[in-house]
């Protein structure tokens, strides 16, 4: 017997919806083999991190925040990986957009109210967008490779930040910790009475439905798709790659901008060398998982910020370190991409070849 | 041709050959054989089950029925390479080629023996010389022509020196020229005692050079008969299993006013291969049928994308349509202007592969159909024009929903013409209209072109298919090394000069060196 990859006629949906689950349900069984066979008890840890944090009420909360800048950059992300863009430097541009906004907060002091609010989060939008159209440039003008300078500029975007909070925006107030001062309660995101999920979280619940409209139903999607299956037949039907490129690196980075700005605004309220949180990476996890579809991206996000949340409580309950979660989260990476055949091939089994014939040409 | 007694083994022979897949019955119970030295055609339309069958030969599959005898030995051929360890070769319609490395790695790859590439090399030279099979073999695939990369092909199957070569539609990418030095070689192959299994819808071509032709239709053996009896017409009709229709044209057709007019157009080549259109000039009137000629390779591309504005000019004159300079205007915009194109690649040129035919229609066709709305598709109007154009062309498809790569390429090309047809555009540029595209599927093409030039579109058709072109066009001229001859009526063209044209001969010099071989000749 001898197993075949064959070609489908056309792609599978079924697959489309079960690889990811498989490959959820995979990173499961297999951590808790793993965890086992290190001597951790596997299976109250993979509880705790998938299961807890649904089970417990008390953390949904925490589930929302953590998934709500993960779907937002991973809606752009799915947008760029669509046309083949790959931007991996969201989380700079998450970075940048949240110094954006920060520079705002600076200017504007405590004065100002909610439309400081407003306008910080524009902030966000435009900074993450511009620091964006750097790899852009570079990719339409000297065919650099996104992927290693969208990379790159993270770690540009790092050491801004280390630059601004530790000198310029320093906070005079602050016993010289290398932190911005605190924003002012008026200039904070709103929140839900008696909780901590503040109005990015509606963000993150609304935007993924405009953006399956924009990809599924409009003439940009459209363009995108076509240019990312075959920049050929865009051209063909009058569509501009450099445009695209252009188009789809902005959106990215304006999201992640935008997660940036919320995450600021919405939550921590103040930007110190600890704000840079992986999530421009994980993002990239959430948009694969969720099939670069944008309400995948919603319930991948969601997953995502369970594993987190669930890491952080099984530091306690079985004394695992936080990052425990990270491998997790790099194994449903690993399924997923190679379950990802699946979708347009099919395994087929073939029975053992019946008795040789009376010459068997075989080399 | 020798002709080997009738006692002698037949070289391939195949018995009751059946292959299924899912819901098609690709093969069913095929026989025939084919001597030493014989060049024996498989005739049939797309789908009638010549590949598979050849890919059965060949060992890329294996049939689920029947028995294959090689030299009189029954066997399975397991795989490719088994079959080339036998002595089989095969030239693909559609190449296997890496575009990204050149010539001689491409062909190092395919050789299963490791040979030193100097020794390769040089046998690969004398293979080319033997043969006159033109290539340099350091050059990159990505950036060689059709043509040339099916000489690629050839000379990769010549190098294991094969008892039987298998030729998918070989000769569609040559010069009148070229076709008649193939026919050379493989005459050639045959006197070694080379089998030939040659697979063609050029009817005239299987009357010229083949033994034997078998016919098959939707998977059955329809005939096994002597092309040089039969007629082009007798075949042609045993394969669709009905009778062909000549092109109709309707009675005292006038030309128009002028369409279409190229002023000195000059491109930069695309690429240190590509080739620099320079100062082309020509016009095309309402109702008229314009036809380029030339070898591959030559600078049809090139001006195909000249003309749909892929490649936009610098100088707005250059091209004109209904007198509106469009030369410096991208592709969405011309397209506005009422130009259609269809390009030579159907997957991933003309349409993406994987996408819906419905979504397929959107590209091209979007804006003169008004399938947007407000930044938003309107994807009932994509299907529904998708579907006309299934009907209008008897596109074999399941329907709008069906993924382009899903169709045979002769489909295909028959949903990307009505698609541009349909639209009834002012001036429609076509390249290879019907490359790999059967008899059946070819005729009812042609008759398209000719009905929408009688409702007065100007129709540029670039083609290597010589028959095509004088049997299609109003006027034609040639295109080699860039440059373009001067046009003449077709009714007026005389073949020899034609082809020393695409040979690189120009105007009167052609002509001179016409009478110069007559000359000779008389000598």
């Amino acid at each position: 017997m001898r197993l075949k990859l064959e070609k489908r006629r056309e792609p599978s949906l079924a697959m489309l919806v079960i690889t990811p689950i498989a490959s959820v349900i995979l990173t499961m069984v297999i951590g808790i083999v793993v965890f086992d066979l290190i001597g951790i008890k596997g299976f109250k840890a993979v509880v705790d991190i998938f299961l807890s944090p649904i089970l417990a009420s008390y953390k949904w909360q925490d589930v929302a925040l953590k998934a709500a800048p993960l779907v937002i950059i991973a809606l752009g992300l799915s947008v760029g990986n669509r046309a083949q863009v790959w931007n991996i430097g969201a989380e700079g541009q998450y970075v940048i957009g949240a110094l954006c906004a920060a520079g705002v907060g600076v200017g504007f002091g405590t004065t100002g109210g909610f439309f400081v609010v407003l306008l910080m989060v524009l902030a966000g939008i435009v900074g993450g967008g511009v620091w964006a159209t750097v790899p852009a440039w570079l990719r339409t003008r000297f065919n650099v490779n996104e992927i290693l300078s969208s990379l790159m500029l993270t770690y540009v975007a790092l050491q801004v930040l280390s630059y601004l909070v530790g000198g310029p925006w320093k906070d005079p107030n602050g016993r010289n910790f290398p932190a911005t001062a605190p924003l002012d309660p008026s200039q904070t995101l709103p929140v839900w009475h008696g909780s901590t999920v503040h109005l990015g979280v509606l963000i993150a619940l609304i935007l993924p439905f405009v953006f399956w409209v924009v990809m599924a139903r409009s003439e940009f999607g459209y363009q995108v798709r076509v240019v990312g299956s075959s920049p050929t037949a865009a051209r063909h039907g009058g569509f501009d790659g450099r445009s695209t490129i252009f188009a789809t690196l902005i959106i990215s980075g304006a999201m992640a901008g935008l997660a940036g700005a919320l995450e600021f605004t919405g939550v921590l309220h103040k930007i110190d060398l600890g704000f840079p949180s992986g999530y421009g990476f994980t993002a990239i996890i959430v948009a694969f998982l969720g099939r670069l579809n944008p309400i995948g991206c919603l319930i991948a996000g969601t997953v995502l910020a369970v594993t987190y949340v669930g890491g952080q409580m099984a530091q306690t309950s079985v004394h695992i370190p936080n990052s425990t979660a990270g491998i997790f989260q790099a194994m449903m990476l690993f399924f997923i991409l190679a379950s990802d055949i699946l979708v347009r091939y099919r395994i087929r089994v073939i029975p053992s070849a019946k008795p040789a014939p009376i010459a068997k040409a075989e080399v | 041709m020798p002709d080997p007694a009738p006692a002698a083994v037949a070289r391939l022979e195949l018995t009751g050959i059946t292959k299924r897949f899912p819901g098609v019955l690709a093969n069913d119970h095929v026989g025939f054989s084919v001597r030493p030295g014989e060049i024996h055609a498989l005739l049939g339309e797309n789908g009638a089950g010549k590949s598979t069958l050849v890919k059965m030969i060949y060992g890329i599959m294996q049939p689920d029925e029947g028995e294959i005898r090689w030299n009189g030995r029954r066997l399975t051929v397991a795989n490719p390479k088994a079959a080339r360890k036998l002595g089989i070769g095969m030239v693909f319609q559609h190449f296997s080629l890496f575009e990204a490395m050149t010539v001689l790695e491409n062909i190092a790859l395919g050789m299963d023996a490791k040979i030193p590439a100097r020794d390769l090399e040089s046998r690969i030279l004398a293979v080319m010389g033997q043969y006159g099979l033109k290539l340099e073999p350091h050059r990159i695939v990505s950036t060689l022509s059709v043509g040339e990369r099916q000489r690629i092909e050839i000379v990769r199957a010549l190098l294991l020196n094969p008892q039987l070569l298998i030729m998918d539609e070989p000769t569609s990418v040559l010069t009148p020229q070229e076709v008649d030095q193939l026919f050379v070689v493989l005459r050639k192959l045959a006197a070694e005692g080379c089998s030939i299994l040659y697979i063609s819808h050029k009817l005239h071509e299987i009357k010229a050079l083949c033994d034997t032709a078998t016919i098959l239709r939707g998977g059955k053996l329809v005939d096994t008969c002597d092309p040089k009896v039969e007629t082009s017409r007798s075949m042609a009709e045993k394969m669709i299993g009905g009778s062909l229709k000549d092109i109709q044209r309707g009675a005292g057709r006038g030309f128009g006013p002028e369409k279409l007019r190229v002023t000195r157009l000059s491109m930069a080549a695309d690429g240190p291969f590509g080739t620099a259109l320079k100062d082309i000039s020509f016009t095309v009137r309402a109702s008229e049928i314009f036809g380029i000629a030339g070898v591959a390779g030559n600078g049809q591309n090139a001006l195909l994308l000249a003309l749909s504005g892929e490649e936009p000019n610098h100088d707005p004159g250059s091209v004109t349509v209904n007198a509106v300079e469009v030369g410096q205007m991208q592709a969405r915009d011309r397209r506005a202007q009422g130009v259609a194109s269809v390009p030579e690649e159907r997957n991933g040129h003309a349409a993406v592969p994987v996408f819906s035919l419905a979504d397929n229609a959107i590209l091209t066709a979007r804006d003169r159909l008004g399938m947007v709305r407000a930044g938003l598709i309107d994807p009932r109007a994509a299907r529904t024009y998708a579907g006309e154009v299934i009907e209008a062309f008897s596109v074999k498809a399941t329907g709008p929903g069906a993924m382009a790569e899903s169709l045979s390429g002769g489909n295909l090309q028959k949903y990307i013409m009505g698609r541009e047809i349909l639209q009834k555009p002012q001036v429609l540029v076509v390249s290879q209209p019907t490359w790999g595209v059967d008899a059946g599927a070819a005729a009812s093409i042609h008759q398209a072109l000719v009905d929408l030039a009688a409702t007065g579109s100007a129709i540029v058709v670039i083609s290597q298919d010589l028959d095509e072109l004088l049997s299609l066009c109003d006027t034609l001229a040639v295109i080699n090394g860039g440059r373009l001859s001067r046009p003449m009526k077709v009714s007026e063209a005389k073949i020899d000069e034609i082809g020393l044209l695409m040979g690189g001969i120009h105007g009167e010099t052609a002509a001179a060196e016409i009478e110069k071989v007559a000359h000779a000749a008389q000598a």
